[in-house]
């Protein structure tokens, strides 16, 4: 490409005095590979009565530019923003802080854009150019050189003759390139089984967590609990008894405490199944509060149809029956805690849950 | 000492000059100041994501600031009285920090939230506007992938940012995350303790998204930002069809002036609206949601809505959990039901978009380049497949808020469930039937303008009796053969005009927004209607 223009660029004078600025605009376009077909300006004669109000229009846009990055600023410094600080009329222009930050940095800034806008589009010449593509591969002779420049780096390398170099130099990177995978993942990765067992399996109700001793159920603030504590076809969530049980650090344990009403007590005893034996106390049924299918807190209790409802996907478990599925995404029950109540009249977990709480997983039976 | 005098007026020059000598940057800069920009409004959607991400920047630098992702307990001090005494983590503590004690905070943070959704929002349209024009057609497929990759870069970007604040809401973002990860068949619990270092939440996990949001994934959008424009200066932008137009050149304005003064305006207008919903509109409000405590949770938790159609499918797949034994080799497995639609269908939607221009061209044997673009009803296909995946989309978006819907409007919340899983089957191939047929029906339409004009709304009646509409025949261009039977135009997949004053038969309207700044054109007097009868006069009684 260079070598065609090249004798038409030897032709063309720049310092051509009789030249215009736009002749030297076009050449340069065209040795751009641009030609500039149609180039109007909007105002041939100047001082028009339309080219004075665009200018007018241009001219207020700028100065509400201008105003309104003011009052930003003003508003941004002076206007009381401090929640819960200063006197009444403080607090009660506070409120509009944030509102007029949006306002007049919005406006500043729509001004200004309008106003750029206009000017290219009112105020620049009408263009039409044209810029030539070079689609296509390259010339079929830089294909050749440029191949044979490839290969021939791999050729001097000298591979084909000299294997054992080559099998050397693998021997040797590989090692280095494990190394450079070693300190990530040796760093990173961190095994499902702590202590022989598998994290998974385990929560904050596992009676080893209290030194062999039953955990108590307790409130958030750590109090036990009390049958009298929960009104019948009341239900509360309830925490491990142990240091930090309330905590996230036993993301995976907080329990639904439930007082079912006589009959409804009498039919899940009737569905109860093998995995749930001896689990409930009286009335009183606890199961695990994380949804077996995406671990948020099934919450959402109705009273009267014993179900529980979590609200991030919907799932619903039936109380009275073992809390199995009923409907959405979930495909296992909720996981039953076995209670009872101890010699002080205080709810205690007997033993850890039976099968893994949460969202399934592979190794999950 | 005589005072060396420095010439004001050539120092420009003279600077320019200096600077070439080193750089000798007089011919690309004046390339790139020549470089024809085509102009269409479909061609301003990237460029809103484009500086939407600008503005990610400059805010999410300044909340960098004032933020710490510590998982360390607190108690809160601030000036938030709710909330005061409450036990919470560092990360949420200074997240309400830089909502209520730092000057301006609150609208940074909510500065930086909306442009993350006009981020996500301005990429998927402009994924739409490649899609149906076939813009991602050869040469333009690497920028399509990279396109591909951007909008799940983003996505993930958005998800690890609103995970940060460690509100309850994040925290059960965060923790159906986790699931997601245990679901994964072999690895998945390897994998979720790795990233937790331990069960969930555990006590590095913010530490380690703060990381990914500020540094990883922010380099990696600006290298493929950079690649995407790269490629696209390289390429040169695809163009309507038209006039002058062909798969040879870019018709268009200059870069400078005309385009850089539209696309510094466009940004400066992106950045007031931007702006704008930041001050007036209230988006995530952390300190209404509380810290995240493992054991609560609220009604209509939804995500940002750019991930809200991965929630959307959660919803509706059905509870299909596999379990099987490996010969008697350990307890027995299992593959959740939840694997289905957070790892296997985003995988399946990252790779079928990538593909997709390779696939195209596979069953349409087109290996040519193309610069010019096809409007959507040129390709009936291709728009009818877009249609499908745009219903799939919109099935699983509606059904990321179907508990919020059914509270509204008050319909069952198992019907809206079972509303979606017949809608994903239903409503997708209806989408393409109906997209094809209208794409068909509007070529058609052109067609017809083409071969036999205008439908100038003249009704005539014939002396049999009949009444047809007169039709304006449009121009023919000189290569047009008189009377060879098939009279009209080429169908060029371009606009074709179709009311009477798209071709000049009445005046352009007159303009000024409140009162004319013009003259009006004096109204065309039809010409008299000469049909060889004497000129009509005025009946009079001729007494």
């Amino acid at each position: 490409m260079t070598t065609q223009t090249a004798p038409e660029q030897e032709q063309f004078d720049a310092s051509d005095p009789s030249l215009t600025r736009f002749d030297l605009v076009k050449e340069g376009a065209r040795r751009d590979g641009v030609e500039i077909v149609h180039y109007a300006p909007r105002f041939p004669v100047p001082g028009t009565k339309a080219e004075k109000r665009i200018e007018r229009v241009l001219g207020l846009m700028f100065l509400l530019t201008g105003l309104m990055g003011t009052a930003f600023v003003v508003a941004y410094i002076a206007w009381p923003w401090h929640y819960g600080h200063g006197d009444e009329t403080y607090q009660k222009l506070f409120p509009f802080y944030t509102p007029l930050l949006g306002a007049t940095l919005g406006l500043a800034l729509l001004t200004l854009g309008l106003g750029i806008i206009t000017w290219s589009k009112k105020l620049l010449p009408e263009e039409v150019s044209i810029q030539e593509r070079h689609d296509g591969p390259s010339d079929r002779t830089e294909q050749r050189l440029t191949a044979a420049t490839i290969v021939n780096m791999g050729d001097e390398l000298g591979l084909k003759r000299r294997k054992f170099v080559g099998l050397a130099f693998l021997a040797g990177a590989a090692p280095l390139g494990a190394a450079a995978g070693a300190v990530l993942v040796g760093s990173l990765i961190k095994a499902p089984k702590q202590d022989g067992e598998n994290i998974f399996f385990t929560t904050g109700w596992d009676p080893a967590k209290n030194g062999g001793k039953p955990v108590r159920l307790t409130h958030e603030d750590g109090t036990p609990i009390r049958p009298a504590d929960v009104s019948i076809g009341g239900q509360i969530t309830v925490f491990p008894g142990i240091p930090g049980g309330a905590t996230n650090k036993y993301g995976d344990s907080p329990t639904l405490l439930i007082h079912l009403r006589e009959q409804d007590a009498q039919e899940t005893l009737r569905n109860v199944k093998a995995v749930n034996k001896d689990s409930q106390w009286q009335n009183f049924v606890a199961y695990s509060k994380i949804c077996t299918h995406a671990g948020c807190p099934a919450s959402l209790y109705e009273q009267q149809t014993n179900r529980l409802l979590c609200p991030c996907h919907q799932s619903q478990f039936q109380i009275t029956d073992n809390a199995r599925p009923v409907f959405g995404p979930a495909s296992r029950a909720l996981p039953q805690l076995p209670i009872t109540v101890d010699d002080e009249g205080y709810f205690v977990a007997t033993s850890d849950y039976r099968v893994a709480i949460g969202p399934a997983f592979w190794e999950r039976p | 000492m005589k005072r060396r005098k420095i010439d004001v007026r050539a120092l420009p020059g003279k600077s320019a000059e200096a600077l070439d000598e080193r750089f000798q940057a007089a011919t690309p800069l004046r390339r790139l100041l020549n470089k024809v920009f085509p102009d269409h409004w479909s061609f301003l959607l990237g460029e809103i994501a484009l500086y939407s991400f600008i503005v990610l920047l400059l805010s999410g630098i300044f909340l960098a600031l004032f933020f710490d992702p510590s998982m360390r307990e607190v108690v809160y001090d601030g000036s938030y009285t709710p909330l005061r005494g409450v036990e919470m983590s560092q990360a949420y503590n200074t997240a309400l920090h830089l909502s209520f004690d730092v000057r301006g905070g609150l609208f940074m943070r909510q500065m930086h939230h909306w442009a993350a959704l006009l981020f996500m929002a301005a990429i998927v349209v402009h994924m739409f506007r490649v899609f149906f024009t076939g813009a991602f057609r050869k040469p333009r497929e690497a920028n399509w992938i990279v396109g591909v990759l951007l909008f799940w870069m983003g996505f993930l970007e958005g998800f690890a940012g609103y995970s940060l604040p460690d509100d309850a809401l994040s925290g059960t973002g965060l923790r159906i995350a986790s699931a997601i990860m245990l679901s994964i068949p072999i690895v998945g619990t390897w994998v979720t303790t790795s990233l937790f270092n331990g069960e969930f939440p555990g006590d590095v996990i913010l530490d380690r998204l703060y990381i990914v949001h500020v540094l990883l994934i922010p380099g990696a959008l600006l290298a493929l930002i950079s690649v995407h424009m790269g490629l696209l200066v390289k390429q040169k932008h695809t163009q309507w069809p038209g006039p002058g137009r062909t798969n040879e050149n870019v018709v268009g304005v200059r870069m400078f002036p005309g385009f850089a003064a539209k696309a510094g305006g466009f940004f400066m207008i992106v950045f007031a609206m931007i702006a704008a919903l930041a001050g007036l509109f209230q988006i995530n409000p952390i300190w209404l949601f509380g810290p995240y405590k493992a054991a609560v949770v609220s009604a209509a938790s939804q995500p940002d809505w750019y991930v809200m159609f991965l929630d959307g499918s959660t919803r509706l797949f059905p509870a299909w959990e596999i379990r099987f034994d490996l010969f008697g080799w350990g307890d027995g497995y299992t593959i959740p039901p939840i694997f289905w639609p957070t790892v296997v269908l985003p995988g399946i939607l990252t790779m079928l978009p990538m593909f997709y221009p390779f696939i195209e061209a596979r069953f349409s044997k087109d290996k040519a380049v193309h610069n010019l673009l096809q409007r959507p009803r040129d390709n009936p296909l291709r728009t009818a497949l877009g249609a499908m995946a745009i219903a799939f989309y919109v099935v699983l978006l509606i059904s990321g808020g179907n508990d919020v819907l059914a509270d509204k409007f008050h319909i069952s919340l198992n019907a809206m469930t079972w509303a979606g899983r017949v809608g994903i089957l239903v409503l997708p191939p209806l989408a393409y039937y109906t997209a094809y047929r209208i794409a068909l029906g509007l070529q058609q339409h052109d067609r017809e303008v083409l071969a036999h004009g205008i439908e100038t709304g003249i009704i005539r009646r014939m002396p049999d009796g009949r009444f047809i509409e007169v039709h304006q025949p449009l121009p023919l261009d000189e290569h047009a053969v008189e009377g060879d039977g098939h009279h009209g135009l080429e169908y060029a997949g371009w606009v074709v005009p179709k009311k009477m004053n798209r071709i000049g038969a009445l005046a352009p309207t007159v303009k000024g927004f409140f009162y004319p700044i013009e003259k009006a054109a004096p109204t065309p007097k039809p010409a008299p209607y000469d049909i060889g009868v004497p000129k009509r006069e005025e009946i009079t009684s001729d007494r």
